[in-house]
């Protein structure tokens, strides 16, 4: 079975080859292995074992590749060209702009390119989709071995063409010789009846700016078309003979533990295959709805912890429990600052748990024949899980094969897949093939939730409104954002807790890395903090910023948002319902003004408008860039304004979308996105900075408009309503 | 799967007779007897509307509907909407604008659009927000989604 995607003007994305018996699979292919399974043809490797063949900013990138060899793309004899990532589509975009990046250094058409992402059998080793990285850190390997393929060919064809190299044209597919369009040769034809194996063996020379002709340009997705027809191949799309639909039995609470079980009258479905082995008890059945059905007649008791913490104490307790600060960042001395401030400020923030909440639930199917594992799971991670089953299962790594179809949203939650384990063992014990779709209310209590955190401030500023103190402490979101990177001469930056998971006994329950992990809750407390003073300075909140920034790109996209927007400069509050933020994230720089109407009777806030502005390197794709803007802009609504998952101790009371609030249509407001031009650097991240102004940037429109400061999100009406009439009393 | 019966219907244009529990929710019976992976779950209650699909001329959440009730009536899935080759203009305005990104909720999303549209040939910007707010995007593709459904308006309306 070979799982691709019907692209009708595009490259075709793929999955791998399932040859179906299984017998092919293993963590470290040796390159003998992996040459006869894909054939012959133009093969480069990437070694990425001495750095000193990459340049220095690609070989710091590249840490934690392994150090044997990737393969990363190979010219077939059909003149198709092969891109092997590790990487994973999960909405973000990269299947496209990873295949500009190819066909761009190559010298070919997108629609030649096959797209290979998350196989561990056939792609090179990767940590997992996340951290806005793909493009930065992989796009420099690939960009470097299409480069060299390109090398390869132009020596191939000097060869069969009698022309010296820099004769030599590339263009679509096709080599000829300049000034004499007769003598042609194409990839394929290069590529045919040989076997070629190409390392890396210099120092890469990438197309620059002005050469391109492929990245740099808008390109639509590649996988829009399999999507828009329903063909797109999900975990839970793939169907093997004789599957099994599994529903597992669940503890009411984190923390309870299984005291009895009665599986007798479940037994007694037809077509149930019940398990109940080492603490996993399940019901597998052709039909998911029987296996759902059977489940409820199994009686357990659970030993239920007495609950000690809800969305109310969970402040004081994270406070109580959070582990010793470590100093991220220190210029000045505190004393110092205070010395010099003429008013100091201090204040505290707080942000709820946040649900990844993906539309489509942690999904997986498994298959173990012959001590050999294959499965499709929908996740961030396929490297990762392969060695996580693999444990479960007692195998090699080499014996589990994870294949990576498309994955229906991940945002962090999916770079951890209890259920590709579960269905593992389930297949195992079975026998048969077996599929674990997480009901909804699964995907709510098992999620890695972002965790809740707090964030306290001390700052001040002198009598001319230039600040010159800060202190600043967070508190289990994690460091990342937190920087100051406003001139500051006097700051202090603590984080207790430097990411996003804690040991135990601080959340009651799995927290993780949620789209710019810790840069959402540190960005809400900074540029809440700057206003406040800007505030207080009497002056107007950009110019408050630009005063209190030298760095080019940071001024760059304030004063392209302004500019966009049609800043008008204001004291706060204005009663105009504007705001404005600015952070970083990524390597990526963005500037947000929102716009907001407050109705003061019910609390609701309704964002009207958001411009954001962003300097992200060079742009691959802008018409994926503007869409990932456009979807933090989104998403990014529903932690500032609704999004807090409600917990009484271990238990998590919200369950579906009818109590947890996730952003809709009628919430949406115009959405312009301006991407600043920086062709100077390499591209940075893209589908997480968008989102990290947007607690600050609505809270500070907020204020703008009544004059009410909030300090916790979401930002939900009886928050504000509590901000308005604290603020008249 | 005590109760079977024979339950017939027409799905994307072809007759369907199945020998089923009619209690079996629609959804599974076309992602698992009929092989239509295109209708998703996600939510199993209503609430976010991936599941969604055509019965006669309103758009229905499949994940909650018996499969008793399609019998003697016209089921229209993504499937049946268009294909790679001759998509639908809102498939193509969908796939043209980018107005999926993960693609989960994009069946769904399109089917509900259709609903909307056959009933309300040339909605407002309004009716659309209205028509779509219960179906759930988590990647925040709602404006190219708005974009998209009011552009293939436009074709269609001027098509008829």
């Amino acid at each position: 079975m070979t799982e691709r995607d019907d692209g009708r003007n595009g490259a075709r994305g793929g999955f791998g080859n399932e040859t179906g018996d299984g017998s092919e699979s293993g963590t470290k292919v040796s390159r003998r292995d992996f040459l006869k399974r894909v054939g012959g043809g133009i093969v480069v490797f990437v070694a990425v074992g001495d750095p000193s063949l990459l340049s220095s900013a690609l070989a710091e990138q590249q840490r934690g590749y392994p150090t044997d060899f990737n393969a990363y793309l190979r010219i077939g004899e059909d003149g198709r060209v092969t891109v092997f990532s590790g990487k994973i589509e999960m909405g973000q975009g990269v299947m496209t702009s990873l295949a500009q990046m190819a066909a761009e250094e190559l010298g070919v058409s997108v629609e030649s390119l096959d797209m290979i992402m998350g196989d561990t059998d056939s792609c090179p080793w990767d940590a997992g989709t996340w951290g806005s990285l793909s493009t930065r850190v992989f796009g420099p390997a690939l960009r470097a071995a299409a480069a060299e393929a390109r090398e390869v060919l132009v020596d191939l064809a000097c060869e069969r063409l009698g022309a010296p190299r820099d004769a030599i044209r590339v263009r679509d597919g096709i080599l000829s010789v300049s000034g004499d369009e007769s003598r042609t040769v194409s990839f394929g034809e290069l590529a045919g009846g040989r076997r070629i194996e190409r390392t890396l063996g210099r120092e890469a020379v990438l197309k620059s700016v002005r050469e391109f002709s492929v990245m740099g340009r808008p390109l639509g997705r590649l996988d829009a078309v399999g999507k828009v027809t329903g063909a797109a191949r999900y975990a839970g799309d793939i169907r093997l003979p004789g599957m099994l639909r599994a529903r597992l039995l669940r503890p009411p609470a984190h923390g309870a533990t299984l005291q009895t079980v009665d599986t007798s009258q479940a037994d007694r479905v037809p077509g149930a295959v019940v398990v109940n082995q080492e603490g996993l008890v399940a019901v597998l059945h052709e039909d998911p709805e029987e296996a759902a059905r059977a489940l409820g007649l199994i009686q357990a008791t659970f030993d239920v912890p007495e609950p000690r913490v809800d969305n109310e104490s969970i402040f004081d307790h994270l406070l109580r429990t959070a582990p010793e600060g470590s100093v991220q960042d220190e210029r000045g001395t505190v004393e110092e600052g205070e010395r010099g401030s003429s008013v100091l400020f201090e204040r505290t923030y707080y942000d709820g748990y946040v649900a990844h909440a993906p539309v489509e639930t942690h999904t997986a199917l498994a298959r173990f024949e012959n001590g050999k594992a294959t499965l499709w799971i929908s996740t961030q991670t396929p490297f990762g899980d392969q060695r996580s089953v693999a444990r479960a299962l007692g195998v090699e790594p080499e014996n589990v094969r994870v294949i990576t179809p498309y994955v229906g949203g991940g945002f962090g939650g999916k770079a951890s897949s209890g259920q590709a384990v579960e269905a593992a063992r389930l297949a195992r014990i079975t026998g048969r093939p077996v599929q674990v779709m997480w009901t909804r209310a699964e995907e709510f209590f098992y999620d890695t939730f972002r965790p809740a955190a707090v964030v306290k401030v001390r700052s001040g500023i002198d009598g001319q409104g230039r600040i010159r103190l800060w202190d600043y402490r967070v508190y289990l979101a994690g460091a990342r954002g937190s920087d100051q990177f406003y001139d500051v001469p006097n700051s202090l930056v603590v984080a207790h807790g430097p990411r996003w998971t804690a040991g135990p006994g601080t959340h009651p329950f799995s927290t993780g890395p949620w789209r710019a992990p810790a840069a959402n809750t540190n960005t809400f407390a900074r540029e809440s903090q700057i206003d406040i003073m800007a505030a207080e300075a009497g002056m107007d909140p950009l110019e408050f910023r630009l005063r209190h920034t030298t760095d080019p790109r940071m001024r760059g996209v304030l004063e392209s948002v302004a500019e966009h927007f049609g800043w008008q400069p204001a004291s706060l509050p204005s009663g105009r319902g504007l705001g404005v933020a600015c952070g970083l994230d990524a390597g990526t720089y963005v500037a947000h003004i929102a716009q907001v109407s407050v109705d003061s009777r019910s609390g609701e806030v309704k964002v009207e408008r958001v411009a954001c502005a962003q300097d992200m390197g060079i742009v691959v794709n802008p018409d994926g860039a503007r869409m990932q803007m456009e979807g933090c802009i989104t998403m990014g609504l529903g932690y500032a304004l609704a999004e807090d998952v409600r917990f009484k101790g271990g238990e998590i009371l919200d369950r579906n979308f009818d109590t947890y609030s996730v952003p809709r249509f009628s919430w949406v407001p115009e959405i312009e996105t301006v991407l600043v031009q920086n062709d100077e650097l390499p591209p940075q991240g893209g589908g997480e900075p968008a989102i990290v102004c947007m607690g600050a940037v609505i809270a500070n429109a907020i204020f703008d408009a009544t004059g009410a400061r909030l300090f916790h999100l979401p930002m939900t009406p009886d928050r504000v309503l509590e901000a308005i009439s604290a603020r008249r009393s | 799967m005590a109760n079977r019966e024979t339950i017939q219907f027409t799905l994307n244009g072809r007759p369907v007779s199945l020998d089923v529990d009619g209690e079996r929710k629609l959804l599974w019976v076309l992602r698992i007897d009929l092989g239509l992976t295109g209708t998703k779950y996600s939510c199993g209650d209503g609430l976010c509307g991936a599941c969604t699909v055509m019965v006669d001329e309103d758009p229905v959440r499949a994940c909650r509907l018996p499969v008793r009730n399609v019998g003697d009536r016209e089921v229209v899935t993504i499937e049946g909407l268009g294909t790679a080759e001759a998509l639908h203009p809102l498939q193509e305005e969908f796939a043209e604008r980018g107005a999926l990104q993960c693609g989960f909720c994009t069946p769904g999303m399109i089917m509900n659009a259709y609903g909307l549209l056959s009933n309300n040939q040339r909605p407002s910007r309004g009716e659309i927000i209205e028509g779509m707010n219960g179906n759930l995007c988590r990647c925040g593709a709602h404006k190219r989604i708005v974009e998209a459904i009011e552009a293939a308006s436009q074709r269609m309306g001027g098509l008829s």
